[in-house]
């Protein structure tokens, strides 16, 4: 809550702003490469995949080595390139990128994480026989990604979203051989298209009150202070400003990107994915892309908050925000609990997560939100593909309750899994998880509108190192229950695992209390070193009850499972102690029945009845005028066969003949054409005299 | 039949139905090119008899009709011989009953 002064204002475009556009550009050119290739040629595919990747992570780094100067300078570098589209009549569809903390911090993040992922990936699919087509489509999601984190027009967001959306629907249904893959990818893509509708109407109602498709274009776009005046003078109805509205269809279409409640239900089932997609899509990057576009929007979402005096206050927007936020956290770590696939696990944790961010983000402003989805990425990269590398060595098992003991078979990646699950789960001090989530507890105890996610939310952190304590139990302690021999992954797989390690470690650094570099970083304040910062009461206070009870979720998950490796017959240690709970839980609390019984069963009857329709009333329709004209045809054709037809060939015969009776007549031979002249000017001579003679 | 016109055109009449008769039975093509030269000869006489007892013999209009028809039939022969004799380098025959590839 520290505010500095604020910088002044970098607009105009800098070289690396303007060459910008290339760093989503390259990944989407080299998949078309891809795309032209032949099979065999793997290694190609890999080595573009990598190197436009690359080539886009050196882009970033630049560009955020640019922004991280202007701001030490003290400016607050925004630098936007726009430009127009297609012009019709006034109104203009202008595209446009933005260079900005937010743009550079996630640029960087995702090129760097996508990176590894990609490099893991050659380890990964090494024996897939579709290798290139899923290098193409890893190309296309990274540039579609990259597209949306730079995106200064709404419109140019939204295209690149769609994109990300598309490459997610053919990534998660890479193995479409297999039904269930299959199904998933279309899960996803309709359940994230639900969102999406909203998302438009947002678009278009934005597009209609503030004439522009810009975030930021020199005062005219529609996040700068004279758009927001606009669109906060304007009311919608139930006590929402238009701007509230708007940022609560923007936040629909968020919700469906990033597995918020009650659109949470597609992100499980894309772990039907190859592990690399599953990590790099449904863990770090895609997935985000919703919180991003809420920070993006933020300045929408928080127009006309109330001033309050300490702490946070809200909009109706945020509010709504906070507390599906918050909901989501909690109710996806409980589904979690009683999940047995290693994967599952992982993807209701990724729910669970993104609901911290999007309650930081409601709660606390972009800073928090964004910080966890930063850590948040390196840290869930890492758990994903380590339990990559776990199904790997273990033979494709996905169960946990079939694996046990595999610390000692694998020792990179239990050291590297262990140091994701203690970020994830925010164990004290070490640990980046641990800041970036007391960062949002913070925010939401000084929440002004309720303490209600707070509590929520501590609950979640209680719920996540408990389901993560069973599951790393359940995979690296105990005996090894699986078939075959498990082994350590090659080096390709364990390199990069080591690496995100380090950063879900070493990322801690900048968003400590005593030096909250990131926070200064996205708000355009500069950052000072202050130890103070950790003897705040409140603060202590938050640290010592996250940790405590981080602990008891620990503890409670040690003495449940801790070296016990249960056989897989055997019901669950949590099973026995309370049934009935479990069952709900492990049927992941209805929410797809539920779906299946209302939503789904009323597209089911409303199909029916467009059937019905369609047979009866329209079918009916088109067989009478098909009737119709049938009988017209058969008219028609009678008419041409007797009348027309008749009447043609006779002619023709007639010509046909006369032609052939003229023809003997032209023999070649001159005398008889002289004959015939002869003839004719006798009879020429009798008409003569005929006509003549009266 | 007091007029000597009549006997005139009889005269030219009756070389116009030889030529005919020729140019339509002679296999020969220069036999055939002869009675072609003798209807116009026919034609000319013609000309000359209708101008010497016409409305104005003074004028010399049929006199010059005639000239220049003979001019045309004799550069109009010269063509027609060197048709015949160009055919006949080609075939080796001057009969006209083999001369029949002038159809379509």
């Amino acid at each position: 809550m520290q505010e500095g002064l604020a910088f002044t204002p970098q607009l105009s475009a800098s070289g690396i702003a303007q060459w910008l556009w290339l760093v989503p550009a390259v990944p989407v050119v080299a998949s078309g490469i891809t795309a032209l290739l032949k099979q065999p040629r793997r290694k190609l595919a890999s080595g573009l995949a990598i190197g436009s990747l690359a080539f886009s992570l050196v882009l970033s780094l630049v560009a955020f080595v640019h922004v991280l100067t202007g701001w030490s300078h003290g400016y607050a570098v925004r630098e936007v390139v726009n430009f127009t589209w297609i012009q019709a009549g006034t109104a203009n569809v202008d595209l446009g990128w933005v260079l900005d903390p937010l743009s550079a911090v996630m640029l960087v993040m995702v090129t760097f994480v996508g990176l590894l992922i990609f490099i893991y990936s050659t380890g990964y699919m090494a024996e897939d026989e579709n290798y290139t087509r899923f290098f193409c489509f890893l190309s296309l999601f990274a540039g579609a990604m990259l597209g949306v984190v730079i995106a200064n027009s709404i419109l140019l967001l939204f295209m690149s979203w769609e994109l990300v959306g598309l490459t997610s629907y053919l990534l998660i249904g890479f193995w479409y051989q297999r039904p269930s893959a299959a199904a998933a990818a279309k899960k996803a893509f309709l359940t994230t298209r639900v969102g999406d509708i909203f998302f438009l109407l947002g678009i278009v109602w934005l597009f209609a009150q503030t004439g522009t498709l810009l975030f930021y274009d020199h005062g005219e776009g529609s996040l700068e202070p004279l758009a927001l005046g606009g669109l906060l003078v304007h009311h919608s109805g139930w006590g929402l400003t238009a701007a509230g509205a708007i940022g609560l269809l923007i936040f629909a279409g968020a919700a469906g990107k990033s597995g918020q409640l009650p659109l949470h239900v597609w992100l499980p089932d894309a772990m039907e994915g190859p592990t690399p997609v599953s990590a790099l899509i449904h863990a770090a990057t895609m997935v985000a892309a919703g919180v991003y576009l809420i920070a993006r929007v933020y300045p929408l979402m928080s127009a006309g908050m109330p001033a309050v005096k300490f702490g946070y206050g809200a909009t109706p927007a945020l509010a709504v925000v906070t507390w599906v936020g918050a909901a989501t956290a909690v109710f996806a770590a409980l589904i979690a609990v009683a999940q047995n696939d290693i994967k599952r696990i992982l993807a209701y944790s990724t729910v669970s997560q993104l609901g911290y961010m999007m309650a930081g983000l409601g709660a606390g402003g972009v800073a928090v939100g964004m910080f966890h989805l930063i850590t948040h990425a390196f840290f869930k990269a890492l758990l994903f593909m380590g339990a990559g590398s776990v199904i790997h060595g273990a033979h494709e098992e996905q169960d946990v309750r079939k694996m046990g003991g595999l610390s000692k078979f694998m020792p990179v990646t239990f050291v590297t899994y262990a140091i994701g699950m203690l970020a994830l789960c925010g164990f004290p001090l070490l640990f980046s998880g641990f800041w970036s989530k007391d960062a949002i507890l913070e925010a939401e105890s000084l929440w002004h509108p309720s303490h209600g996610p707070f509590y929520l939310l501590v609950f979640g952190a209680l719920l996540t190192a408990f389901y993560m304590t069973r599951q790393v139990c359940y995979v690296f302690f105990g005996e090894y229950r699986g078939h075959g021999h498990a082994h350590e992954s090659p080096r390709v797989m364990t390199v990069p695992l080591a690496i995100l390690a380090f950063f879900a470690i070493a990322l801690s650094a900048i968003g400590t209390p005593a030096w909250p570099w990131f926070r200064a970083f996205l708000s355009d304040h500069a950052a000072a070193l202050d130890f103070h910062g950790f003897a705040e009461p409140g603060l202590v206070m938050l640290m010592a009850t996250s940790t405590i009870v981080v602990l008891i979720g620990l503890g409670i998950g040690w003495w449940l499972y801790g070296n016990k490796s249960p056989r897989a017959q055997e019901p669950d240690a949590l099973e026995q102690k309370i049934p009935t709970v479990w069952g709900w839980l492990r049927d992941r609390l209805y929410v797809d029945e539920l779906y299946g019984a209302t939503v789904i069963a009323f597209y089911y009857w409303w199909a029916r009845v467009a059937d019905w329709l369609d047979r009866k009333v329209w079918g009916g329709m088109v067989s009478d005028i098909t009737l119709l004209f049938r009988g017209w045809a058969h008219l028609n054709r009678f008419l041409d066969t007797n009348v027309v037809d008749g009447g043609f060939d006779k002619g023709c015969e007639e010509i046909a003949t006369s032609g052939g009776l003229l023809a003997r007549v032209q023999n070649g031979r001159g005398q008889t054409y002289l004959r015939l002249l002869a003839l004719a000017v006798v009879i020429l001579a009798a008409i003569l005299i005929w006509s003549g003679r009266g | 039949m007091a007029s000597p016109l009549s006997g005139y055109l009889l005269v030219a009449a009756l070389i116009f139905a030889i030529g005919l008769a020729g140019a339509l039975t002679r296999r020969n093509a220069i036999l055939v090119l002869i009675g072609i030269e003798l209807m116009l000869n026919a034609a000319n006489l013609n000309l000359i008899a209708f101008w010497r007892y016409g409305p104005h013999p003074e004028a010399l209009t049929g006199m010059m009709f005639a000239i220049f028809s003979i001019a045309v039939a004799a550069a109009e022969a010269a063509v027609g011989l060197g048709l015949v004799i160009s055919i006949h380098r080609h075939t080796q025959t001057t009969d006209l009953e083999q001369m029949n590839r002038m159809k379509g």
